[in-house]
């Protein structure tokens, strides 16, 4: 309705600029993390996220090799070494170099220069260094040397192989996602039966007190469901269940219930009552009409109640954390993982942002995929 | 047995159990209680449709009044007795003049205040500028998507997103978080954001702001849809400008979905608990009630004063309770 005649406004610039500032805010912070997950921890310390795309000035510590492996060349004793080489750190261009933590950038590449015991040092742009010393150099590891060099961007699978295919990683993802999955599929899968019968029920059948149920239905929406922890977990604990995968099912099962039977309800309601009518005359028992008719008119919604307790399940951090995972740890879920990694390796970007991702990648590709029910449930979920 | 193998059963046991017990249930009642012959055949048929309803709801009412309606009445009871858990004494409202008198709960309900006055708002307002902008341009699904991609992150990993966002190094070294970058580059000092009192809460906000409008844009976006074409061009005729059709004409229109949008993500927020969990576990005065509840339910092990905090919860979320049933029976009718 904006392209009437006379309404192509000279504001059409000014809005393609504003939804690509906007766009580009929403998505800065999550591409910083997706781009750090493929950098080593070095790179992620010594330089932001958005200059790993371009060649970075980054300074570097290197230790030359050993004094044992020194040469003597007539009166001199020398070392060479590749900077670069010595701790297969990527190829770069040295532009400035020095021998001392406070004076990092003394000399620059090519130029000769000195460290306090008094060698002489060279270092070129490609990186060999040669250090020279009249005497005979002792100690037992060798000196450090300060570069300033341009290090083109790389990038690594390392850390997704250290987090998620390492077996001597007691911190790797793998258990955690196998964890999340196992939750997610039967609290996604058993919920959606269940409420497709109720919602058929309050949809298309007759029977005081239905109008009764729908409004306990729409509060139940939205008690939360902290209320339920120390209740329920007190429950399960007497009932023998315990902490475990069984109540943490029937916990999502109970808390997606009132969305499940909402959406489906409201879907019902609006097929045309004539399908469900000439089922009725012609024999069909309710039953029959529920299996054969309603529920394959259904597929939009119960797909898009299906993706939406899917993220929830797959992104919940309490429900698990309450029902699920007791003290001897095994049974923990991604987003708890997450946390852990967050108390213990705060500083650690390559770890966390690594977790994070694996735990992120599922949701999105649902998203990605499903997106158009997602939005018919979100849609049809909120309360009018 | 190993938990994939349990799972897989699971749900092999549990849709074979539901669609047994409504087959079977069902065959019971027709063929067995009421069958549909002999001389009471129509009496039988009356009686069988209306005991149906009941066996359709069963299992979902018995799931619903045990994890949803049980808990209010027993969290309630919680709170009125003794702290410990398990404890069976009535001490009427000792629990929440305890809790009444904790620094740590008022600085929970003020936080969550503030989350309620904040992030509802200014998700409603981006969502409503994203709605109105994308649909104007040829490239706007696109650009609503990657808005919209948010909700389908979790908490846990939105906290590690902004935590990078807001990271900060000694002023020595280089900044990796973007924030401190551009403070650097600007000439000052690197500051490390989430444990500055009070400014803090607000940055923890923006997580959750940056999550909700994209759900407030897609349903906003879908009401801006609906409105009847003819009083936008009946606008346009009389000469109103871009700006004022936006907020004179289309506003008022979509103003109930607003309203719709405005509330829901209220209980959101009301019940927000992993961002602050994750972010900064309520250290630094950005305590919200959710987390205050976690903290004493599990941490301190005390029962009283954390079903207190969940009923104060329960209570804030009782208006919306109301008019949302209200809404729903004036639907109805």
């Amino acid at each position: 309705m904006d392209n009437i005649a006379g309404t192509k406004s000279s504001l059409t610039w000014a809005v393609n600029l504003s939804v690509l500032a906007l766009v580009f805010l929403w998505l800065f912070p999550t591409v910083g993390l997706l781009v750090s997950s493929f950098r080593t921890g070095d790179q992620i310390a010594s330089s932001g996220w958005w200059k790993s795309m371009f060649t970075a000035e980054q300074n570097l510590v290197v230790r030359t090799q050993d004094p044992d492996k020194q040469v003597q060349e007539g009166n001199l004793w020398v070392i060479e070494g590749n900077v670069f080489t010595e701790d297969g750190r990527p190829v770069g261009t040295i532009s400035r170099y020095g021998t001392s933590s406070r004076s990092i950038s003394d000399y620059a590449a090519g130029e000769a220069g000195e460290f306090r015991s008094g060698e002489r040092v060279i270092v070129e742009t490609n990186g060999d260094y040669r250090i020279e010393s009249t005497e005979e150099m002792s100690g037992k590891r060798g000196k450090r040397l300060f570069v300033t060099a341009a290090v083109p961007p790389e990038f690594t699978l390392e850390n997704y192989r250290f987090m998620l295919f390492d077996e001597s990683n007691v911190e790797g993802m793998s258990k955690a996602f196998i964890n999340t999955l196992t939750v997610t599929i039967p609290a996604t899968v058993i919920p959606i039966l269940v409420a497709a019968f109720a919602a058929y029920a309050l949809a298309w059948m007759e029977f005081p007190g239905r109008a009764l149920l729908i409004a306990a239905v729409v509060a139940a929406l939205v008690v939360p469901l902290q209320l339920a922890l120390i209740p329920l977990l007190k429950l399960h604990n007497e009932i023998g269940i315990g902490k475990g995968y069984i109540g943490v099912w029937l916990a999502h099962t109970g808390f997606g219930m009132p969305l499940a039977i909402y959406l489906l309800r409201n879907y019902m309601v609006g097929l045309p009552r004539d399908i469900i009518e000439n089922a009725r005359v012609d024999g069909a028992t309710e039953f029959q009409i529920f299996t054969k008719i309603i529920l394959p008119l259904c597929f939009p919604a119960l797909a898009s109640f299906a993706i939406l307790q899917f993220l929830w399940t797959w992104n919940d951090l309490l429900v698990a954390k309450v029902f699920l995972i007791d003290s001897t740890g095994e049974t923990t879920v991604m987003t708890n993982k997450i946390v852990e990694l967050l108390g213990t390796r705060g500083g650690n970007w390559e770890i966390l942002a690594t977790a994070a991702f694996v735990s992120i990648i599922m949701p999105l590709v649902v998203f990605f995929a499903m997106q158009k029910y997602l939005v018919r449930g979100m849609l049809a979920g909120s309360v009018k | 047995m190993s938990p994939v193998l349990l799972g897989i059963f699971t749900i092999v046991l549990g849709v074979a159990g539901c669609v047994g017990y409504f087959w079977a249930s069902n065959l019971i009642l027709d063929k067995v209680i009421f069958p549909a012959k002999g001389p009471n055949a129509g009496r039988n048929i009356n009686r069988a449709n209306m005991v149906r309803p009941w066996l359709f709801l069963f299992p979902a009412l018995f799931v619903l009044t045990l994890y949803l309606g049980y808990p209010v009445i027993e969290t309630l009871r919680l709170s009125l007795m003794e702290r410990v858990p398990g404890g069976s004494e009535f001490v009427g409202l000792a629990n929440y003049s305890q809790m009444l008198d904790e620094p740590k709960f008022w600085e929970a309900l003020r936080n969550n205040m503030l989350w309620l006055l904040v992030v509802p708002a200014a998700s409603t307002a981006f969502g409503l500028l994203a709605a109105q902008l994308t649909d104007r341009i040829a490239w706007g699904s696109i650009a609503k998507s990657l808005i919209f991609m948010p909700m389908a992150i979790s908490f846990v990993g939105a906290a590690v997103i902004w935590k990078l966002v807001y990271d900060a190094r000694p002023i020595e070294t280089e900044q990796i978080g973007i924030i401190n970058a551009i403070i650097v580059a600007a000439g000052g000092e690197p500051k490390t954001i989430l444990t500055i009192p009070f400014w803090n809460n607000f940055f923890l906000m923006i997580v959750l702001i940056w999550i909700q409008t994209g759900f407030a844009m897609v349903i906003l976006s879908a009401a801006l849809r609906g409105i009847p074409e003819e009083t936008v061009e009946a606008a346009i005729v009389d000469g109103a400008g871009p700006f004022q059709i936006f907020f004179k004409i289309k506003v008022p229109q979509i103003m109930g979905t607003i309203v719709v949008v405005w509330t829901t993500i209220t209980i959101v927020v009301l019940k927000v608990f992993d961002i602050v969990f994750a972010m900064t576990n309520g250290q630094w005065e950005t305590q919200v009630l959710a987390n205050y509840m976690y903290d004493k339910l599990f941490r301190a092990n005390d029962w009283g004063v954390g079903s207190a905090a969940a009923m104060v919860i329960m209570l804030l979320v009782t208006p919306i309770l109301v008019w949302n049933v209200y809404n729903a029976r004036k639907e109805m009718k």
